[in-house]
Parts: structure tokens; C-alpha cells; sequence
């Protein structure tokens, strides 16, 4: 007979200190040795993590009051602006964003050293940070002006809100011109001489779950070191099958999630400022997201390995700056990870952007609590869409 | 003539030999040393100003030891607490000075293999390469 199990059975296992957890690595193992059926009948939780760069991520902050009131208009943190188009004393600060004077890509490749996303890594780390608002006046709010210093601890909420995480698959970029291009995916050397990859393939959380058959609103996860949720699907969350040239469904990609969580429970090793060269600055986010068993087909998914899971390689010279649909081939995470891949007659080496080391070591992380019953399962009150929803982007015209 | 600034890079094997005596009597060198350190492996650096007829002699020596010499402010450390092991700048370094270990996919910097071509330092996207001067 095949295994069901509800998110309550696995729990009430968690409790009691009898759940078996493994991380995705763990499982790929597992079903080596003993087949997928004989693994889903053991296995009640897998665990998975990512550590890349997301750039749609920030933070809400509220500052609370002084003596007399103000509300904010216009806030700066470490310089860097934040939104306060919001109400009085709330901010969001984005990660992408930047101090004005800035020279930005003035002087091309721009070095971009600070942003929105280091002041998120020095909240963290509990670091002092400038604040320095403006507002009118109002008979309410009659304070103008403030300059002053926060730390995290000092204020009320600091809540981190990422409307578009955890990328399910990413392009594998290369470059087909004569020159160097400076990209979010990194700085990729002229006439293919290196292929950028930023998932952390078989141990990468959406990859897992390629039907979103388990993940929902509701569903607890590791973020940024403390515990988050997936609140809502990300934005430009189109999930579908990456196809081989005859059409043949081969793994997930295209869903994203919006994640959210408490920026005091975090730190800075797993929330770390970052620049790309000529791009802009982005937040690197560590994500884990534990996978429930609750049926063998579940964990058929979850056991995918790097030789069954594979990214589009797409050049970002010409193809993506100008949207031309369509790849230049796949390549799998195992090829992805040896280091070198043949394309055509080209020999390319890959570099990741995406610390497979530390993926590893947020699932066991992830793994460690639900043994430790420390974390139990969030039971999703509605599930995201998944490829059946057949989502499907949509251009932004000129009119 | 104006003191040679150099940046001398050495193994457990050669931090306790007495190479700053050496260089002082067998090559008559006259040594100012800026800056020493030594890691809890025994693995040290030290910044000298060397100044004297017998110069070149004496740098051969000090390779001779095993000790990686280069003129200074041409240092390159990794901020082993920033770096994340992403791998990113693996694949512009030109002698593999870094380079990925599959197995455990985290990223190695092999010292006495960087020419100090700063190519890992514009790339490196949490700015964990450093110029050390
Ligand atoms: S690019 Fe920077 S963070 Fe990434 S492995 Fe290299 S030194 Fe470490
Ligand atoms: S400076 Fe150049 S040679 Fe040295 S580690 Fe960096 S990339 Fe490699």
C-alpha cells in the first residue's frame, strides 16, 4: 500500500520526537539505496535550502515616535533612501536601492559598494544605522526634522518582506559578444568564456516541489537565519516545465514566492549585502523550505538529482536585454556543478552565484530544528497555483 | 636609494627559522619590519623594508626558504568571514589561485598561486577579496 500522511500526522511525529528528517542530499541517498517506495515510507520530512542573490527583498520598519510627534515624508538610512510614502514612522527600505549621490553606472562598470541591502545586513548584525527623515508639519505631527541613530533592537518592527524569492530555476548565463557585459548575473567574460548558474539544483526548494503540492500560504520556513513564511506567491510567479527539444516535461521552473518573517530573529551570515558590478546592489537570502511527505508521489519529486534537473542556458548580451524568447540549450546541475559543460564545439566553465555550501548547510540547519522539535510544519491555508494554473507573463506595451 | 617595501608570505615549516637573522649578517641587508602576523597554523606574513647592496641575493634566499616574496601593497587576503562560497570569482581568476572543492563545494584561495591581477576583487559580489597593504 502507498503512504499518506497529513501535515497533522507528521507533526504530531515532530512532537513526540520520532519525525525522520532528511535533507534533499540525504534522500537523493536514500532512494539510491533503497527505491522510492521503501523511502517514502520512512521519510516524513525532506529539507532543502537555497543561498542566493534575491533582489526583491526589504524591510518594513517602524522607528516609533518622538517627542513631539512627525510623521516621515522623505527617510534615509545609512543614506539610503526608503520608501515613507506609508504611515507616520513606517518605512520600506528595498534592497536594490541606493544612496543618491551614488555615481551608479556613471563610471561604467559601476562598483556599487552600498545599498539598500547592506543597511538590511547592518540592522541585522545589530549595527548602529543613521536615520535621517524630513516631513511637513501638520497640527498633529509638528516635528520637520530628525537625525539620529537606530539600532535594530531599538525599534519597534523590522519585518522583512520579500515579494519575489526562491526562484524555482534560473538561466544559465553566457555571453555571446566581444566584450565583457556586467550583469546581475555576474560579470561574464566575451565570446562564451564563462556560464553563470545561481540555484542550488537538487537541494534548491522550488525544484523539489515542481507542482507546489505542498507549499502555501502558511508555510513555515527557514529565512535569513530565524523562522519566515510564504505568504503569497511571488511576483512574475509563472510555474511551468522546463522541456527538452522533443517536448518532454523535465523539472520545474518559473514559480517564485513571496516570503515574509521577523528581521530581529535574523542575521547577517544568512542575509549579506551584495554588489554586482555594473548592476546594482541585491540582498543574498538564505531560504529553506521543509518538504512534506505526505505521498510517495511528493517524495519522487523531492528525490530529483543534479543529473535530472536542468536550467535554460540563455545569452545575456543580445537574447535577454532584447526579450527574444527561447535558449540556447540546457545544461544540468551536475554539469552545472563538474565546473565545464560543452556547448556546440565550445568548451565553457561555469562559476555558481549561489553557495551550494551554504544550501547545504541550511537544510541540515532546517533538518536540526524539526528534529529538535523546535520547528513544526505550517499547515498552508490555500496552496499557490502550480503549473495547471498555466500562468503566463505578460509584456508591459507602449501606448 | 629608497628601502624595498616586500610582503613575505610563509608556511609552518619556515615561521620558526631565523630568516630575519640571516638576512641581516650573511647579506648585510639593513631590515626595518613594518608588520608581523602569525595565524594559530603557524602560517605568518610580514611586511619588511630592506634596503642594501646585497638586495637581490638576499630575496633569493628568502625563496629559497620557501617563502613567497612580492613587493607590497600587492596582497590579496579573503575576509574568511565574509566570504560566502559562492563561487563567483572562480572562474575569473587566471591561475586558480581560487577555485572550487567539489566535494564539499566551498571555495579555496591557494595564497602562493595569486598574481595579484585584482580580478577577484572588482568581482567578488560581498567584497570578501581584499588588497592588503
Ligand atoms: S566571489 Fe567572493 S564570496 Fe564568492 S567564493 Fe569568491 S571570495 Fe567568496
Ligand atoms: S588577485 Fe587574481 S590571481 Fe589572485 S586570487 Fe584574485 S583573481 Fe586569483
Amino acid at each position: 500500500m502507498s503512504v499518506e500522511r497529513t501535515y497533522e500526522d507528521i507533526n504530531a511525529r515532530i512532537k513526540a520526537g520520532k519525525a525522520v528528517v532528511l535533507t534533499a542530499e540525504e534522500l537523493v541517498e536514500k532512494v539510491r539505496e533503497k527505491g522510492i517506495a521503501q523511502a517514502a515510507r520512512e521519510v516524513d520530512v525532506v529539507t532543502t535550502g537555497t543561498f542566493s542573490p534575491m533582489c526583491s527583498s526589504g524591510v518594513f520598519l517602524n522607528f516609533g515616535h518622538t517627542k513631539p510627534r512627525m510623521r516621515m515624508t522623505k527617510v534615509w538610512l545609512n543614506n539610503v533612501p526608503a520608501y515613507a510614502g506609508i504611515a507616520a514612522v513606517d518605512a520600506f527600505l528595498g534592497a536594490t536601492e541606493l544612496p543618491d549621490d551614488d555615481p551608479q553606472n556613471s563610471d561604467y562598470p559601476g562598483e556599487f559598494r552600498y545599498g539598500g541591502a547592506h543597511v538590511i545586513e547592518d540592522l541585522a548584525n545589530g549595527k548602529p544605522v543613521r536615520l535621517k527623515a524630513y516631513s511637513y508639519g501638520t497640527d498633529c505631527y509638528p516635528r520637520r526634522d530628525i537625525e539620529t541613530t537606530i539600532k535594530l533592537e531599538e525599534i519597534n518592527e523590522a519585518i522583512l518582506f520579500n515579494p519575489r524569492n526562491c526562484y524555482q530555476n534560473y538561466n544559465c548565463a553566457v555571453n555571446a559578444s566581444e566584450r565583457t557585459i556586467y550583469t546581475y548575473m555576474g560579470t561574464l567574460k566575451p565570446k562564451y568564456g564563462n556560464a553563470n548558474y545561481s540555484t542550488s539544483g537538487q537541494l534548491s526548494p522550488l525544484l523539489k516541489d515542481p507542482n507546489f503540492s505542498t507549499i502555501g500560504i502558511g508555510t513555515r520556513i527557514f529565512l535569513g537565519g530565524g523562522i519566515g513564511y510564504v505568504v503569497w506567491n511571488g511576483t512574475q510567479h509563472f510555474p511551468g516545465y522546463l522541456k527538452d527539444a522533443a517536448g518532454n516535461e523535465l523539472c520545474g521552473s518559473g514559480g517564485t514566492l513571496s516570503v515574509l518573517g521577523d528581521l530581529k530573529q535574523m542575521t547577517g551570515r544568512w542575509l549579506v549585502g551584495t554588489s554586482f558590478r555594473g548592476y546594482g546592489t541585491t540582498l543574498t537570502v538564505g531560504i529553506g523550505l521543509p518538504i512534506p511527505i505526505l505521498n510517495e508521489k511528493i517524495l519522487e519529486y523531492a528525490a530529483k538529482t543534479d543529473e535530472e534537473l536542468f536550467a535554460p542556458i540563455v545569452d545575456y548580451s543580445e537574447s535577454y536585454p532584447n526579450g527574444i524568447p527561447g535558449n540556447l540549450g540546457l545544461v544540468s546541475y551536475a554539469q552545472l556543478k563538474s565546473g565545464r559543460f560543452q556547448l556546440q564545439d565550445r568548451d565553457i566553465p561555469t562559476a555558481p552565484l549561489s553557495s551550494y555550501a551554504k544550501a547545504r548547510e541550511i537544510a541540515h540547519k532546517l533538518k536540526s530544528w524539526i528534529q529538535q522539535g523546535e520547528f513544526l510544519l505550517g499547515v498552508p491555508s490555500q496552496m499557490l497555483p502550480g503549473p495547471q494554473a498555466a500562468l503566463n507573463g505578460k509584456s508591459l506595451v507602449v501606448k | 636609494m629608497a628601502p624595498e617595501k616586500i610582503v613575505l608570505r610563509f608556511g609552518a615549516e619556515t615561521s620558526d627559522k631565523p630568516i630575519i637573522y640571516h638576512l641581516a649578517k650573511d647579506y648585510d641587508l639593513i631590515i626595518n619590519i613594518v608588520k608581523a602576523s602569525i595565524n594559530p597554523h603557524k602560517e605568518g606574513t610580514m611586511v619588511l623594508e630592506l634596503i642594501g647592496e646585497r638586495y637581490s641575493e638576499g630575496i633569493d634566499f628568502l625563496r629559497k626558504q620557501g617563502i613567497a616574496v612580492n613587493p607590497l601593497a600587492q596582497e590579496i587576503v579573503r575576509n574568511e568571514d565574509k566570504c560566502t562560497h559562492c563561487g563567483a570569482c572562480t572562474v575569473h581568476c587566471p591561475t586558480k589561485a581560487l577555485f572550487l572543492e567539489r566535494s564539499s563545494m566551498t571555495v579555496n584561495f591557494k595564497g602562493d598561486d595569486c598574481i595579484v591581477c585584482l580580478m577577484c576583487v572588482q568581482v567578488c559580489p560581498v567584497k570578501a577579496m581584499e588588497v592588503r597593504i
